[in-house]
């Protein structure tokens, strides 16, 4: 099971760079998402960082964003297809809104149409370069799901994207329970955020927590996490390292 | 500048997973483990592969988890005008056909998918159909396909010894086995597998087609 034809395809499409107007590698990032569910609804996290490579560019980039009255948005991966996948939802739901006919789509349709879009995008050999998490309630069911660029998708009680995978989600699958309280999610998430900002290192100390239930969303102001850089360890960093400086 | 310090985008991931099949003289066992993973992550834990596309005939995929998808969908709206043209369910064989053809029409950018379609065909009878990611295809008595499916195949061989299908008279494939027997061998196969298969794991899904119905079995299985 070799990656097959794709190989003969790309050399053919994309021998040359020069001109090129598809996304060949991303320009501004943004680092993990979390999110979970919680017993009246969904939790996600997300720094307010933006890499543009290894350069700290932006500061407060909001990578949360509530979508229609039952979903809620968290996007890691090139800023700007984010800011253009965010159009194409508001005129989604602004087309859906002007039906009147007292309908309108939930989470689970959100997130199919965002499925449908990311796949048919990398058909095109033009992906939007991002990890999707979505979540939501609606007529009491609480849904948390996710698509990556290349529109792989699916559902759990956790999600994490990017270095989150790795960091986030075996701290999710310990801990996680079907009813935590929303301040024992909080501290979960905030659990989780902690050791991402130690290890990953375009993660940075400001961040937003939001919270959709059957009330609706609420996005919290930036806040920092409490770090302790007090370890001993850490005063003498290249003690025992002979020849370094 | 010039230097390319990063890998090429693909369009294709491989999300794993092992789905066996086996036909009996009346039934079908169709099962697929639920672990989907990218390189060595585990992205979840509990995703079914198995998909019911008629009433007597499902579909278990593994691949690419984006093209499998598309080719559900395909393949069930494709199902679903066949219902209003001719006010039945589709049979087995003729899914089976409907598959190949979907398949290869993707010939020069594939569906990274890789099939077992399971069912019974027009008399009744347990059938098993075999794929390759382009859409060739062969009616079979057993087969597996998939990430753990280098392991699994030379067992399945060996209990289930199916005749040559170049003799002649043709014979039939299907096992001998009971119901029972084919669904224990089921478990023994995936428990094996799992041992060695890093992308499969998790659950094993278990689905028994028969005449009167379907019937669902879940299996706790390794978690590393």
């Amino acid at each position: 099971m070799n990656s097959i034809d794709a190989t003969i395809a790309e050399k053919g499409l994309m021998s040359s760079e020069m001109g090129s107007e598809r996304t060949l590698y991303p320009y501004v990032t943004g680092t993990s998402v979390i999110g979970i569910k919680y017993k009246d609804g969904i939790l996600m996290a997300a720094d307010m960082g933006g890499s543009y490579g290894s350069t700290l560019r932006y500061k407060s980039v909001e990578r949360l964003k509530p979508i229609g009255k039952h979903s809620l948005i968290g996007a890691s991966g090139e800023i700007s297809d984010f800011q253009e996948i965010l159009r194409y939802l508001d005129e989604l739901i602004l087309y859906d809104n002007m039906w009147d006919d007292g309908n309108s789509l939930g989470p689970k349709e959100v997130h199919n149409y965002l499925t449908r879009v990311m796949y048919n995008r990398r058909n095109k050999f033009n992906p939007l370069w991002n990890s999707l998490v979505l979540g939501g309630v609606k007529n009491g069911q609480k849904y948390l799901g996710t698509v990556s660029m290349i529109g792989v998708h699916f559902e759990d009680n956790h999600i994490a994207t990017g270095f989150g995978n790795h960091l986030a989600r075996p701290i999710l699958r310990k801990e996680w329970h079907e009813n935590l309280s929303f301040e024992d999610g909080v501290k979960l998430l905030e659990k989780c955020m902690r050791v991402l900002l130690y290890r990953d290192r375009s993660a940075v100390n400001k961040l937003q927590i939001a919270k959709i239930t059957e009330e609706g969303v609420t996005i919290s102001q930036p806040y920092s996490l409490k770090t302790f850089w007090g370890f001993s360890a850490f005063q003498n960093p290249t003690k025992g390292a002979e020849g370094s400086w | 500048m010039g230097i390319k310090q990063q890998a090429n985008w693909s369009p294709y991931d491989n999300n794993g997973g092992t789905c066996v099949a086996i036909a009996g003289v009346d039934y079908c066992v169709i099962a697929a483990d639920t672990r989907m993973s990218t390189g060595y992550n585990i992205l979840t834990r509990d995703y079914s592969k198995i998909c019911k596309l008629a009433d007597k005939c499902l579909m278990a995929s593994s691949g690419f988890q984006a093209d499998v998808k598309a080719l559900q969908k395909v393949l069930s709206a494709r199902h679903l005008i066949y219902q209003h043209q001719h006010n039945k369910q589709m049979s087995c064989p003729a899914m089976a056909q409907l598959l190949s053809n979907t398949l290869y029409y993707k010939r020069f950018f594939p569906y990274y998918a890789f099939n077992v379609l399971g069912g019974l065909d027009n008399e009744g009878k347990g059938c098993v159909f075999t794929y390759d990611a382009v859409g060739s295809y062969e009616r079979v008595g057993y087969s597996t396909q998939g990430s753990g499916s280098t392991l699994i195949m030379p067992v399945l061989d060996n209990k289930l010894k199916s005749p040559s299908p170049l003799l002649l008279p043709a014979k039939d494939a299907v096992t001998p086995l009971s119901e029972s027997e084919a669904v224990d061998l089921v478990k023994d196969v995936f428990a094996s597998a799992v041992e060695r298969d890093i992308y499969s794991g998790d659950k094993l899904e278990i689905v028994v087609v028969k005449a009167d119905g379907i019937r669902r079995e879940y299996l706790e299985m390794r978690k590393d």
